[in-house]
């Protein structure tokens, strides 16, 4: 058993209005970033669990994702990193 | 008739539906504690507004574990009618109870403000002491109160006639310009398959009385204790 620290990118779907992101976006074209196409601003989280392997941990992160962490209807997740810590 | 309404930490329109039953309508309200596995009874539980558990991570999403929660999917399960305001109805959303979900109002704005509502139906345990097609006047007051859910899935409720309320512009027209939140074909208010569970944006527990707000909630209510005593 070793501990990973696994790290999760939860945004808003394809196809859901982001507000949030409409309005970063245009802040950043205002700061001068003309080429900033699309932004969508979602959520960072990072899970420190024990597990046998890297790929156990990521099995079952991907698990927690479907159950609680996203919403299935509104929002996609990837996994970003698997680290051991 | 007993309602029973439930108390999450961060529950803070409790009290509010508490009034609205007890004062307002006449009938017995009992208080549910989120810890409790006990219904208490009940003929009708209510999930109120608020922000339970903070609404950390998505509204309705931790509060879903409550205990009593496992409780209230059960009798909802068994055909126990359940009123899901606002807080609650993200709550039953995320516990199943409802399809779709709840993302920020597209101006991104906290909006709290009486709204005008078209009545879509009146075939339900919730609503039919309103006419069909009436607009009333609720209170909404809500940042993630957008309602969105699949095409396919939006398809589905309009076809069983399961979109109850809809937001409305002045002249009763679900128009965009009548869409205080930018929910999805205007949708204020939906109704599960089996005809129990219905989940409400705006906030019927804050129409009851004249002289705060208006009255036009309590016909909901009130349908409840027709449909109850019938």
């Amino acid at each position: 058993m070793s501990r990973y620290r696994v790290a999760v990118h939860i945004i808003p779907r394809e196809g859901i209005l982001d507000p949030q992101g409409h309005a970063v976006a245009d802040a950043l074209r205002t700061l001068g970033f003309p080429g900033v196409q699309d932004v969508r601003v979602g959520r960072h989280v990072v899970v420190e669990t024990d597990a046998d392997t890297a790929e156990a941990a990521r099995t079952e992160t991907r698990a927690m994702c479907e159950r609680l962490l996203a919403n299935p209807v509104i929002e996609d997740f990837e996994i970003a990193s698997i680290t051991r810590s | 008739m007993r309602f029973g309404i439930v108390s999450f930490p961060g529950s803070n329109c409790d009290t509010d539906a508490y009034h609205a039953v007890a004062d307002a309508l006449g009938e017995e309200a009992v208080m549910l504690w989120h810890k409790s596995h006990d219904l208490a009874g009940v003929d009708v539980v209510i999930l109120p507004g608020g922000f339970a558990y903070g609404d950390y991570l998505r509204a309705g999403a931790i509060a879903r574990f409550s205990p009593i929660m496992r409780e209230v999917v059960a009798y909802a399960q068994r055909g126990g009618r359940v009123l899901a305001i606002c807080n609650g109805f993200q709550i039953a959303c995320e516990a199943g109870l409802l399809p779709g979900a709840f993302v920020r109002n597209v101006s991104q704005s906290f909006i709290c403000e009486p709204v005008p509502l078209r009545v879509e139906t009146t075939e339900t345990a919730f609503t039919n002491a309103y006419a069909r097609g009436q607009v009333v006047r609720i209170p909404i007051a809500h940042g993630e109160g957008r309602y969105v859910a699949s095409p396919a899935e939006l398809d589905a409720l309009e076809d069983a006639e399961r979109v109850v309320f809809r937001y409305v512009n002045a002249a009763g027209e679900p128009t965009a310009d009548g869409n205080p939140n930018g929910a999805a074909r205007n949708i204020a208010g939906i109704i599960n398959a089996a005809g129990n569970v219905l989940g409400i944006m705006p906030h019927p527990e804050r129409a009851v009385d004249a002289t705060v707000g208006g009255v036009d909630g309590l016909a909901l209510f009130e349908s409840l204790v027709a449909r109850v005593a019938a």
